[in-house]
């Protein structure tokens, strides 16, 4: 495995740049596709309107999924990733338009483990709004 | 409704072990929209240090609640799915989960609680080699919005 980060070169509170993710409904039909997930408030307006939701929401597995993808390409290695949790704190709107939704992920080094691991802590938002919350990989560095 | 607390505890195994493809892990990383070779491209795997194609962190969603998933239907369970909304989820690894692994899954549910108006469900699935490898510990948590009312 070849992460390509140094775990000697990285210091806690060390900051990964923030990264913008579209969220279009098409992504949605794919993901659902793709999981098996194909509860309809996720791709169907009608009905989650009519379950009190405000429109079609994103899987919150499909935002887990961006910040995965945040921190595989930070490390250089997609099995570098030995530990990776989550609590979907708010959801993601995605309208039916050209523009659909952004998700921003950032991070930060928060712990130095032994073994070369560390702990990253994500922050994601959707416009203002924290989408994650508890949202940590612990990462196997070089 | 408030579910019903007896189910807690219970353990589901799966029926049949889930063969993990190129072509499925492909798919999935084309639908959260990443572009890695080493999702794609066995040579870019191997020269990565894998054996071959290397799933996603988030790729044990697609059947590590195949099992669970029954629980969750029954009707004395006393879940409404259509209100229902991911609370938290996590994966745990001892190795990552690559193409041509073939896996099979138990799942307890190990807990059911009250949050407000919501009832909180959380699964623990633990997924090993149909040769008794562990390989991930997955632990989801599901919130039936206004379950609690």
């Amino acid at each position: 495995m070849t992460a390509t980060v140094k775990y000697d070169e990285i210091e806690v509170g060390y900051e990964i740049p923030a990264i913008g993710y579209d969220v279009r409904r098409l992504n949605l039909v794919m993901y659902a596709g793709a999981s098996g997930d194909f509860n309809q408030i996720h791709w169907n307006e009608r009905f989650a309107k009519a379950v009190g939701l405000p429109d079609v929401i994103a899987h919150g597995m499909y935002t887990m999924a961006q910040g995965g993808r945040f921190v595989t390409d930070w490390v250089g290695d997609p099995g570098a990733v030995v530990d990776f949790g989550v609590r979907f704190s708010s959801m993601v709107v995605v309208p039916d338009d050209d523009e659909g939704a952004t998700i921003t992920i950032s991070g930060v080094v928060e712990q130095k483990l032994p073994d070369k691991r560390v702990v990253v802590a994500l922050t994601a938002r959707a416009g203002d709004t924290r989408v994650l919350s508890k949202a940590r990989a612990v990462v196997q560095l070089a | 409704m408030a579910l019903n607390r007896d189910f807690v505890g219970r353990t589901y195994a799966s029926k049949s072990s889930y063969e993990v493809s190129r072509v499925k892990i492909r798919e999935f990383a084309a639908a959260i929209g990443d572009g890695n070779p080493i999702y794609r491209d066995r040579d870019a795997a191997q020269a990565a240090g894998h054996p071959d194609v290397v799933a996603p962190p988030t790729f044990p969603i697609v059947f590590s609640l195949q099992s669970g998933g029954e629980a969750l239907a029954d009707p004395d369970l006393g879940l409404n799915l259509a209100m229902v909304v991911h609370g938290e989820q996590r994966f745990e690894y001892v190795r990552p989960i690559y193409a041509g692994d073939e896996l099979v899954t138990s799942s307890t549910i190990t807990d059911i609680r009250s949050a407000g108006r919501n009832e909180l469900l959380t699964v623990r699935s633990d997924i090993a080699t149909v040769a008794g490898e562990p390989v991930c510990t997955t632990y989801n948590t599901i919130v039936e919005r206004g379950g609690a009312a």
